[in-house]
């Protein structure tokens, strides 16, 4: 049926653009995806770049290469890069390529605005990226920008501001055109409730962005007038409240952080299910948790501020709050539990960073419920017993199910095999040198050192050289997943696959009735069927 | 691979129950010194042991799972999914179990916040990057900077060997001395950017913020010396701002206080006197070192960009009054001396500046100067503005 109707259609755009004008005018959701993907692994190489000083200059006391100040531009662009231009963008990318797949839709449903998030994304990080070369160097204040503190940035801060400002426009407008494809788009028969996980979890995730990205434009605009227009919002001298900041900080960073974790869900409960050959668990139970997650994440925000002197009832009502959150994410994690159960399980690469992600996910989960107690985190916080918190949540869980997204597509995007036993390589180089750079850091952080140091006292020495090596072993690591996604879009291991890619999977995902490779305009006619697997 | 990982995992959570845990490798918690640090230790244990027992719980069933139902043994899919029944049973087990766990960390959270009854009250000023101490019962006062031997280790490319320095970047110029079996509490604020002061064995940390006050309270019961440092990033030497706790018997701690007492009296008497250039510039240097040089640079060169070069700066070459007027009032990012520094001290090292670090203006002043300049116009922060550089 598409193929008689594509026949009678003479417009002239078929195909892509040729050369390099295809990629900076395109409108089309796969290539905007792969852009996304490209630079997202990009900025990825680059974050970890700078956390490789990091570590380097951690892998001993005293100060062996960097100076403080460069040291604390490190940190603070290290977490902005790796937040708001690998992980972030990563996902965005994903979304692309897969949502109006996963619907049966033909494109985004604002192809335009597509390509003008992906560009103003370009302009935002490589505005952040310049302030490294600033006078008075790179913002050192941390990624939460504090101020006092972060005003007395020199040259950098107006342009880190502004940066901001382009990175939050285009997740606004990727988050919108997200929302409106998924309302406007999804084929016939396919209610909200018979939504892949992936797209449901992209769909509260872009309602989270719309939520919070313009609360996050307000606080660094506050500070810009504070620097440059003599207002007093955060200055306590001119009868401002330094701590107002951290509230609206938090009240967005904490549902960011959440936007960072949900896809990598709505990721994992695709993947599982495939390899374990059984349908996911519970569906809507898996729905109504990350509803719940999303809306807990706005009501939780001061958690992150235990120790700034809130009064009692705050303090109290904070960690009841946030308490909370352990539930839906137990739902989770039994849920992919219960889907492996009894199931017939086979472990390509896809599956393996699969199940370390539930496994290591679930050790930051744990960490985080410890955190949640207000009287033991006035001990746990800013010490690297949170650093190792969040790269658990965010490294082995969101990086590693953006790994596992490659491996798990990449066949049925390129039409190519990748080496599967170069991914596994990578997977357990990844696996095991992960815990060797974060273990250890809960040790350090209860043994009392603070965060974003650039030097220690000598107690500290050992479990830092531990750290530092899995460090630079996990960074070099991904080396070989650069070479494993080039090989694979030259040809792969020359094996062609077929539409489904892996076994039975066209009865999970709309994806994989398909062709592979994946001709440049597909579903141009809505499916008529649509998989029922887990309904 | 994920046994032996898991393996490893319970076995060394064991050893921290166990508390066999080395000197160097340190795993666990500080129990600390006081009843609320115990407190707390307690919660982080029973949360720890708690997620110890959902973890081997889940992963077991995952791990035998992973062992057992794969397709490499035959195991064929069973095609069950959806049960009310066990998606409310595990809503339920959980939600009971953060009850058991908020219970006591509410307890123990209203123990922390209750600063009534103190017997006697310290007020922090977090300042970049040292703490000011006032024990607002007895007048004392003074400010804690990190210890020269580790300031001088740590500078980038020192070579000497921080493991040589007794506890490097743990150490200060003057502790805190508190006494024993003593309700103390603690006032904070900060007077630049937010700082967080953290002893771990205390039990707690506390932000001390601009324009904010804060409360908590300790009751030490062992004599000792316990170490910490700044939690919150507060600038480039974030990290080298410690904080040491020097708990005292009574008797001990009241002999200190009369020594401090009598430190300061001296100190007055100091300013009287009239001093040398040679005294001055020998003097001076130490200020230098402990005050100006981590922005400034030890030898005056400053940081482009950022802090400027001393060496031919047109403030400290210039007229004398108006950078005592700088110092004293502090300019932007140069923090206000005025109240930081002993009248000795203030005039130690602007005649220091003014005839070292490549500068040789010649001139000096005396301690009996700043004297006045404190008694007559105590600092006004407004005339700041005016001051050129």
């Amino acid at each position: 049926m598409s193929a008689v109707v594509a026949e009678h259609d003479d417009h002239h755009d078929h195909g892509p653009e040729k050369g390099l004008l295809r990629w900076i005018i395109t409108t089309n959701h796969k290539d905007i995806g792969t852009l996304y993907l490209v630079f997202s692994l990009a900025m990825f190489f680059l974050g970890g770049a700078m956390a490789l000083v990091i570590r380097a200059e951690l892998f001993e006391p005293g100060l062996q290469f960097v100076e403080p100040q460069f040291f604390n531009s490190m940190t603070t662009m290290h977490a902005l890069i790796m937040v708001f231009g690998a992980v972030m963008p990563a996902f965005v990318g994903l979304a692309n390529w897969m949502i109006p797949l996963m619907i049966g839709a033909p494109d985004m449903a604002l192809p335009r605005m597509n390509n003008m998030s992906f560009w103003l994304l370009v302009a935002g990080a490589l505005l952040l990226a310049s302030t490294l070369f600033m006078e008075g160097g790179a913002p050192a204040s941390g990624w939460t920008l504090y101020p006092p503190l972060v005003l007395q940035t020199g040259a950098a801060l107006p342009f880190a501001i502004f940066s901001v400002h382009l990175l939050g426009i285009s997740s606004i407008m990727g988050a919108i055109n997200i929302i409106a494809t998924i309302f406007n788009m999804r084929a016939p028969g396919m209610t909200l409730m018979k939504m892949p996980l992936f797209v449901w979890t992209w769909l509260i995730t872009a309602f989270l962005l719309i939520a919070v990205m313009p609360v996050f434009a307000g606080a660094v605009t506050m500070l810009l007038t504070d620097r440059f227009f003599d207002t007093s919002f955060f200055n306590a001298a001119g009868g401002g409240d330094p701590v107002l900041y951290q509230h609206i900080f938090w009240f967005f960073g904490h549902p960011e952080v959440y936007v960072m974790i949900l896809p990598t869900f709505g990721v994992a409960s695709t993947i599982i299910p495939v390899f374990a050959r059984k349908p996911l668990f519970g569906y809507s139970s898996m729905v109504y948790a990350t509803a719940s997650i999303a809306f807990l994440s706005f009501i939780v925000w001061a958690h992150h501020m235990f120790t700034v002197g809130m009064p009692i009832a705050g303090e109290l009502y904070f960690m009841y709050a946030t308490m909370l959150i352990a539930i839906p994410t137990g739902v989770k994690v039994f849920n992919w539990t219960a889907t492996m159960w009894k199931g017939s399980m086979t472990f390509e690469t896809p599956m393996l960073f699969s199940i370390a992600f539930v496994v290591l996910f679930t050790l930051g989960g744990f960490t985080g419920l410890m955190m949640s107690v207000a009287p033991s985190d006035f001990q746990y916080h800013d010490t690297y017993f949170i650093v190792a918190h969040f790269h658990y949540t965010l490294v082995p869980a969101s990086v590693f199910i953006l790994m596992a997204a490659a491996y798990f597509w990449l066949p049925k995007w390129t039409g190519n095999m990748y080496d599967e036993k170069l991914g596994q390589l990578h997977f357990w180089l990844s696996a095991i040198s992960v815990n060797v750079l974060f273990f250890p850091q809960h040790f350090l952080g209860l043994a009392g050192m603070p965060r974003r140091i650039p030097d220690y006292a000598v107690q500290f020495a050992d479990w830092n050289m531990v750290s530092s090596i899995g460090a630079f072993v996990f960074g070099f690591s991904q080396l070989l997943f650069l070479y494993i996604v080039i090989k694979t879009i030259r040809g792969g291991t020359g094996e062609k696959v077929t539409d489904e890619v892996w076994e039975d999977a066209s009865k999970h995902s709309l994806e994989w009735t398909l062709p592979s490779p994946l001709p440049y305009h597909t579903f141009t006619t809505p499916p008529k069927e649509i998989p029922t697997e887990h309904f | 691979m994920k046994k032996t990982k898991q393996l490893f995992a319970s076995l060394f959570l064991m050893s921290l129950g166990l508390g066999t845990a080395k000197a160097e490798y340190t795993l666990n918690l500080r129990q600390g010194v006081t009843q609320i640090s115990q407190e707390v230790y307690d919660l982080h244990m029973l949360i720890l042991w708690i997620c110890v027992f959902i973890g081997l719980a889940v992963f077991g069933t995952m791990f035998y799972s992973i062992y057992h139902h794969r397709k490499s043994k035959g195991h064929v899919a069973s095609q069950f999914h959806e049960s009310t029944k066990v998606e409310i049973i595990w809503t339920i087990i959980p939600t009971l179990i953060l009850i058991g766990m908020a219970i006591p960390a509410t307890k123990t959270m209203l123990d922390m916040d209750d600063v009534q009854d103190a017997d006697m009250s310290i007020k922090v000023t977090g300042w970049q990057w040292k703490w000011e101490y006032e024990y607002l019962d007895n007048g004392i006062h003074f400010f804690s900077s990190l210890d020269e031997a580790s300031n001088r280790a740590r500078q980038l490319g020192s070579g000497i060997d921080p493991r040589s320095v007794p506890h490097y970047l743990l150490d200060v110029d003057h502790p805190l001395v508190v006494p024993v079996n003593t309700k103390i509490r603690f006032l904070f604020t900060a007077a630049d950017v937010q700082h967080s002061w953290w002893v771990p064995d205390l039990g707690w940390k506390k932000d001390t913020i601009p324009g904010f006050i804060n409360e908590a309270w300790t009751y030490v019961e062992k004599a000792g010396t316990y170490r910490g440092q700044c939690a919150e990033l507060c600038g480039k030497d974030h990290g080298f701002m410690p904080i040491v706790v020097i708990a005292m018997e009574q008797d001990n701690y009241d002999a200190w206080v009369e020594s401090q007492k009598a430190g300061a009296e001296a100190e007055k008497q100091l300013a009287d006197k009239e001093w040398t250039a040679d005294e001055l510039m020998a003097k001076g240097e130490t200020v230098y070192a402990n005050n100006c040089a981590s922005c400034h640079m030890a030898d005056g060169a400053g940081m482009e960009g950022a802090f400027p070069a001393l060496t031919g700066s047109s403030v400290v070459t210039g007229d004398i009054d108006a950078q005592i007027d700088l110092i004293y009032n502090g300019k932007g990012m140069m923090p206000a001396f005025g109240q930081m520094l002993s009248e000795t001290e203030f005039a130690a090292v602007v005649t220091y500046t003014r005839n070292a670090l490549g500068n040789s203006v010649g001139d000096s002043v005396q301690p009996a100067a700043i004297k006045s300049l404190k008694s007559s116009a105590p600092a006004d922060e407004d005339e700041d503005e005016d001051d050129e550089e």
